[in-house]
């Protein structure tokens, strides 16, 4: 398969594509704009939608709108920009409908800074509306990762009738690497997915009598109570927990430290455990590739016995991602961190001295 | 093995250009890992612009390398705040028609090409980044140096037709420049 030189931003966009996607909202904001450029270009190719909107909160409403047919639709957008998004993100989980976000993040909060960060870890993965809903949410470490979760979040997004969500940042979205670009969903599956859609999406009423099909409160075409429309969507994230859990390691089996990482930041550790490793220290490596539903049975399967500790480094301060690590291991082994915040890179260095500080003697 | 490889200059000058053709090149004639970051001000013209690009047998860890094995100058102001990234005993390539300064490093090899000066003599002052280039090649012979002039004259060749001989002269004149210093330093 011939690889291609992309940056990360277009190569979500074209994934996005070749996944489907024929419905685009969104509005500039540094550093996804490479994005919606991509977009505007590709869309009118493959008989597409662009649409740029007036604002994050139009361009998020109008992706309610496009899902509410049961076509392929993202938006994309970055941190505070995502924040105004929200509200209509939560009325999307609220009705249920089959869309893709993407999250290029910047740092924070409020309008932070327009270089990379992790800082909406919570965000994403805990309350990214009112309501207290939850998505599948994926976090890329490299463009490739990025092309090929985003092509399986619009799958994800059918699969479940629910909003998906990626959750990347300014240096996986800016930076360019080798990427093998899926194949073209053709236009008979793309019809085929169309006609069975037709059971609960919006199609005009034909004469019909009024009747709301999509409602906030409720799945597609279904009539229940706000409560049971809840129970259901609490069942199907119990339900993510056995199916659609996510995440590598590396060394575990004889680690007498873990550093565990996502993201852009898990590359990093990654390859700090592979200098670690050559220098002798027994350090393991765990990285959940989905953030939610988190993988605590990646935690689970350490041999605590053995362990000196955990590191967990992220680009955020205070950090986010260490809470749920520390959910997980319930105290079982002393928890340490290495962050940075503010569009800051962390460093391979600077984890390596971490790791070394919380190992002690070899 | 790994190269980690830092371009600094200024917005025009073809620094991320210059990236961009190592990354291409080295994905179509190696089986490396390619991580190419780019790192630039708001203005098309005139502010600072940067790249990092690291080739390597392993997968990449960080997009923007601490420390860099090569270091390569289009600009007094990327002098000033990148000389210190270079790991001693790398090598340091400085546009000497552009940077008026000199740097302060003496544990690493420096490698001086009036890349500018050359550029204007063959005819037109925006081929000096495939000068630089040529001389970059010449020296570190990461990659094969006909296979980084043809990239780079399909690259700017289709979008400027016209500078094709221009660039591919000025690769020329820098890859002896480069080969030179590299037999000197050895």
């Amino acid at each position: 398969m011939d690889k291609v030189f992309m940056k990360g931003c277009q190569a979500i966009a074209e994934a996005a594509i070749r996944a489907g996607c024929r419905f685009f909202a969104g509005y500039p904001i540094t550093p996804q704009n490479e994005v919606p450029e991509y977009f505007s270009r590709r869309m009118p190719e493959v008989g597409g939608v662009f649409l740029q909107g007036e604002s994050e909160t139009a361009s998020a409403a109008m992706l309610y709108g496009a899902g509410a047919t049961g076509i392929r639709a993202m938006t994309s957008s970055s941190s505070c920009g995502i924040s105004l998004m929200s509200e209509a993100i939560g009325w999307m989980a609220g009705a249920c409908m089959p869309v893709v976000i993407c999250n290029v993040a910047r740092g924070g909060p409020g309008i932070g800074s327009i270089q990379p960060s992790q800082q909406d870890y919570f965000q994403a993965t805990k309350a990214s509306g009112n309501g207290g809903f939850r998505m599948l949410v994926f976090a890329p470490s490299t463009v490739q990762e990025a092309v090929d979760m985003t092509y399986r979040a619009f799958d994800l997004a059918q699969k479940y009738k629910y909003p998906v969500y990626i959750l990347t940042d300014g240096f996986t979205g800016e930076m360019m690497e080798p990427v093998v670009l899926p194949e073209m969903r053709s236009e008979e599956f793309l019809a085929a997915e169309r006609k069975a859609n037709d059971a609960w999406a919006v199609r005009g009423r034909n004469g019909a009598p009024k009747a709301h099909k999509i409602r906030c409160g409720a799945r597609p075409g279904v009539v229940c109570t706000l409560e049971e429309k809840n129970i259901e969507d609490w069942e199907m994230y119990e339900q993510w927990k056995k199916d659609e859990i996510e995440y590598e390691t590396y060394g575990t089996e004889d680690a007498e430290l873990i550093i565990t990482a996502y993201g852009i930041s898990a590359r990093i550790a990654r390859s700090a455990v592979s200098i670690l490793r050559k220098e002798g220290y027994r350090v393991g490596f765990v990285r959940p590739i989905k953030i939610h539903p988190f993988p605590e049975i990646a935690y689970e399967q350490l041999d605590y016995s053995k362990l000196r500790g955990i590191l967990c480094a992220e680009m955020s301060i205070p950090p986010q991602f260490a809470y749920d690590v520390e959910a997980v291991v319930r105290k079982r082994a002393p928890i340490a961190t290495c962050l940075r915040s503010g569009g800051e890179i962390i460093e391979r260095s600077a984890i390596i001295d971490a790791a070394k500080k919380l190992y002690g003697d070899k | 093995m790994e190269n980690t490889i830092l371009i600094g200059g200024i917005g025009g000058q073809g620094i991320l250009m210059f990236g961009q053709l190592l990354c291409q090149t080295a994905l179509e004639t190696t089986d490396k890992y390619i991580t190419y970051f780019p790192s630039y001000s708001m203005e098309k013209r005139g502010g600072t612009s940067d790249c990092y690009v690291t080739l390597s047998d392993e997968p990449v860890g960080s997009p923007k390398a601490e420390k860099s094995d090569y270091v390569v100058i289009f600009a007094n102001q990327a002098l000033k705040k990148f000389e210190d990234a270079l790991y001693p005993g790398g090598a340091l390539f400085i546009d000497t028609s552009v940077c008026t300064e000199k740097p302060n490093r003496t544990d690493v090899h420096i490698v001086e090409v009036p890349a500018g000066e050359i550029a204007r003599e063959i005819g037109d002052a925006r081929v000096a980044n495939l000068c630089m280039l040529g001389a970059f090649i010449g020296y570190t012979e990461i990659l094969p140096p006909d296979k980084v002039l043809a990239t780079a004259l399909k690259k700017i060749g289709a979008k400027r037709p016209e500078l094709r001989a221009l660039n591919e002269e000025a690769f020329n004149k820098g890859m002896e420049i480069g080969t030179a210093a590299k037999a000197a330093h050895v």
